[in-house]
């Protein structure tokens, strides 16, 4: 081993009942460079980093922190050793303000036990400004959006002023802009010596940032090689243990009839939006966060009421009062937030595969078949392969592909006219992707129209028949696929050209 | 050499499965009981003895149902004793002015319902959380009762109403039966019937069954109403128990029922818990201060047991879980 190795794990190995997540993996961190860690969900990367940050203990194995072998108990034990980890789930505390979260427990203090707010805002304030985060250093963290609550856990980590700084999934809620800004501190930080490992299902991300890329496959270590060397094949392959065609598919059938419209939508952040569906089309809806899609798309689910307009299917007007409505007139709304609204965590896959369709599995008594329950989970899983020991699984227990998958199940088993998909591979790997593609694909061959929401622009060319841009809650406007480009969504997006009608 | 490890993971696995439900353990408890106390004292296993223990439990384990639902949904309700309490005094003052039973009985059961109806409403309406609501209900219900009692008993009443209580049928007294009555539908309900089993996707997580198309304000308001609905009648059956009525009935009831509710199986945050699983909760809180009392152990003790009982059941629910990955 060089000299320069700052951090090496030797022979790790993590076993969880009834799943062996690390499998005899070694990795080896470098003084000051940028080491990409990928592979497919479930791969082990984000087990492994909980291992590095002290949050598991391996069973077998060795850590290696300078030369000499460390065993940690808690994160504490990791950060007092300079790793800082920031986790894909946030774990900010809402209730606190941007200042006492980044400096949780280790405010500066004066005379020993009191506060130095003063300190405390400035110390704060300079970490904001890395970020061009125009915060005051007390707003509560409730109050921010999902990406600045990511960038405030950045901040968090990078405060400890760690030697080895660990990002899992740090861009998966980060605007473009953000993703930028963050990848100018890390180059900040590695010009002052700190190693990082940064983990992300972004390829072009990982090419951009990386100095060297390991890839993870099945709980092994496949490969670990310098970033220059690579292409995006060859680290999709080393990933999936084969190659992939084209992830986002053809389109299998003819476009239909138009049979799904709104008019003159709107409420809270969105006015006037119009829009309409043919039956086997995927519109894709595209915008920046925030720009009111996910509003929209809450709306006509009738979550939240719309203050106008008016949404027809097959030529009858709906009435929307609740979601439940929605789904027996046929619409399905796949959301964003798999793990806060979407799914079940702590119940089974069992469980959740019939949530919203719970009265196509009871009689005319109200009572449930259980057979046929089990039946129809089954059968998703094997649909949809959903990888998970059985069907009694707790959902929180699975990967986030799986759990990504079994969502669309979930919505599938209703057999939807309309189908809202919100984000649907939002933390998904490449495998995972192309599967859930072909599935988005498959439905709109039976002649489901798909509203496609989605901030992954090639995720939007690649499966869009239709793409309408939405910007500050209008729609900013509309392109087919074959004139279609990302640079004329983004310019649209943003707020060049066209301009939205008040 | 394999051959046998594999049988005994099997076995292991088995086991596992019925450790890991909770009815189960709790019969292997109750029955290790009785075996205690049938070893230790043969006499004391007659009919006459385990009636009367369950005809004093049999109060307890029909809130139980109400209470299994509501914590099955994520929420759970402090008022239910106080509405015991009142739901039975204003049948009982309803019946000594001389309304007949069965309007009395009426009354006494519109007025459990519409204190859940109160319930549900603020805390799926307005949203103030399910401990404060409840909390200040209980007080308002048990202030009621003070009020118009003026802390004193009621006596009197026909024999009627106290029949509904006293009396038997097939040599069984009818609360116990009325308890079993009530404990196996609400069993099948919530096990089989799609209108409860929404009550387990909303303790799971609301949001994602607000999205799943269920009515979670209804649901909520509707929980409410059945604890409530059957909070009276537990009050009534009691009243005509006892043949009277005192402030201070169904005090710290709430208390009892959501101990033996949660050593039952039910969990604070929802989503988990069965009937049955109450009910066998609260036969071995009863079995435990009977079997206390055969062995001559100061009565002082008991709530020291009946706390510690339930500690130990979340403890062992807790700890066999922490073992899985998260």
């Amino acid at each position: 081993m060089a000299d320069n190795v700052i951090l090496q794990l030797r022979g790790i190995t993590k076993t969880f009942p009834g799943v062996r997540a690390l499998d005899h993996v070694d990795f080896g961190l470098r003084c000051g460079e940028v080491h990409a860690l990928v592979g497919e969900n479930g791969a082990g990367k984000s087990t492994l980093m909980h291992i590095v940050g002290g949050i598991y203990r391996p069973d077998t194995g060795q850590i290696v922190l300078d030369g000499r072998p460390v065993r940690f108990r808690s994160a504490h034990d990791a950060a007092l050793c300079g790793i800082s980890v920031v986790f894909q789930d946030l774990s900010l505390m809402g209730n606190l303000s941007v200042a006492e979260n980044i400096f949780a427990n280790r405010q500066p203090v004066r005379a020993g036990a009191f506060i130095d707010s003063a300190a405390l805002e400035r110390q704060t304030r300079e970490l904001l400004h890395r970020f061009d985060l125009d915060l005051s250093p007390r707003t509560l963290v409730k109050h921010l959006s999902a990406a600045q609550q990511q960038v405030i856990e950045i901040l968090k980590a990078m405060s400890y002023r760690p030697r080895v700084l660990v990002l899992d999934e740090p861009t998966s809620s980060l605007t473009a802009t953000d993703t930028q800004r963050l990848f100018r501190n890390m180059e900040r930080l590695k010009a002052e010596g700190t190693s990082i490992v940064y983990i992300s299902h972004h390829l072009r991300e990982v090419f951009q940032v990386a100095d060297r890329v390991t890839v993870l496959r099945d709980g092994r270590h496949v490969e670990t090689s310098p970033a220059a060397g690579l292409t995006e094949d060859a680290i999709v392959k080393r990933m999936v243990g084969r190659t992939l065609g084209n992830i986002y598919g053809e389109r299998a059938s003819e476009i239909g009839p138009e049979y799904f419209r709104v008019e003159g939508a709107a409420a809270g952040r969105f006015r006037d939006v119009s829009l309409s569906l043919r039956r086997g089309e995927i519109l894709g809806l595209a915008g920046l966060v925030g720009s009111g899609r996910t509003e929209l798309a809450r709306a006509v689910f009738g979550v939240s009421p719309l203050t106008a307009g008016r949404i027809t299917l097959e030529g009858r007007p709906l009435r929307l009062r609740g979601p439940g409505r929605a789904i027996a007139s046929g619409l399905g709304y796949l959301t964003e937030d798999r793990k806060g609204q979407g799914l079940f965590l702590r119940m089974s896959v069992r469980a959740n595969c019939i949530a919203p369709g719970l009265a196509r599995f009871a009689d005319r008594l109200g009572l449930m078949d259980e057979r046929r329950i089990g039946e129809f989970a089954e059968a998703s899983r094997s649909r949809f392969d959903i990888v998970t020991p059985s069907i009694g699984q707790t959902v929180g227990n699975l990967s986030g592909g799986n759990q990504q998958k079994l969502l669309l199940a979930m919505w599938m088993g209703i057999t939807p006219k309309v189908l809202i998909a919100d984000e649907p591979t939002r933390g998904v790997d490449v495998g995972a992707k192309s599967e859930i593609y072909a599935l988005l694909r498959q439905l709109a061959a039976t002649g489901v129209g798909i509203v496609l929401i989605s901030s992954d622009l090639l995720e939007i060319l690649g499966l869009s028949d239709r793409i309408l841009v939405m910007r500050q809650g209008c729609i900013a406007g509309e392109f087919l696929r074959e004139n279609a480009t990302e640079e004329n969504i983004v310019a649209c997006a943003a707020g060049v050209g066209r301009e939205c009608l008040p | 050499m394999a051959e046998p490890e594999l049988g005994g993971a099997r076995h292991r696995r088995l086991a596992r499965r019925l450790a890991d439900q909770r009815e189960f353990v709790l019969c292997v408890i109750l029955l290790a009981i009785v075996g205690v106390v049938a070893v230790a004292d043969p006499g004391v296993l007659t009919l006459d003895n385990l009636s009367a223990v369950f005809l004093a439990l049999s109060f307890q384990a029909i809130v139980g149902i109400g209470m299994t639902n509501l914590l099955v949904s994520g929420g759970f309700d402090l008022s239910v004793g106080s509405t015991v309490g009142l739901t039975g005094a204003v049948t009982a003052l309803a019946l000594v002015s001389g309304v007949p039973v069965p309007a009395a009985l009426l009354i006494g059961l519109a007025l459990g319902a519409a204190i859940g109806l109160a319930n549900g409403l603020i805390i799926a309406k307005i949203g103030i959380n399910p401990f404060i609501t409840t909390l200040g209900m209980m007080g308002i219900v048990r202030g009621l009762l003070e009020v118009i009692t003026k802390g004193q008993n009621i006596y009197g009443l026909p024999d009627a109403f106290k029949w509904i209580g006293q009396g038997k049928l097939l040599g069984i007294q009818h609360p116990i039966l009325i308890c079993l009555a009530l404990v196996m539908l609400g069993d099948l309900a919530l096990r089989k019937f799609r209108f409860f089993r929404q009550n387990y996707y909303i303790g799971g997580s609301e949001k994602a069954a607000v999205l799943s198309g269920i009515n979670v304000d209804r649901m909520k308001i509707f929980n409410y109403v059945l604890t409530g609905l059957l909070a009276a009648v537990a009050g009534v059956l009691m009243a005509a128990r006892f043949g009277s009525v005192s402030v201070t009935m169904g005090k710290n009831l709430e208390l009892q029922v959501i101990t033996a509710v949660i050593i039952g199986g039910a969990s604070l945050q929802g989503g988990e818990g069965t009937v049955l699983g109450a009910l066998l909760g609260c036969i071995l809180m009863s079995l435990i201060v009977s079997a206390m009392t055969l062995f001559n152990v100061d009565i002082y003790w008991n709530t020291l047991i009946i706390g510690a009982t339930l500690l130990v059941a979340v403890l062992i629910d807790t700890l066999s879980k922490k073992r899985r990955p998260v």
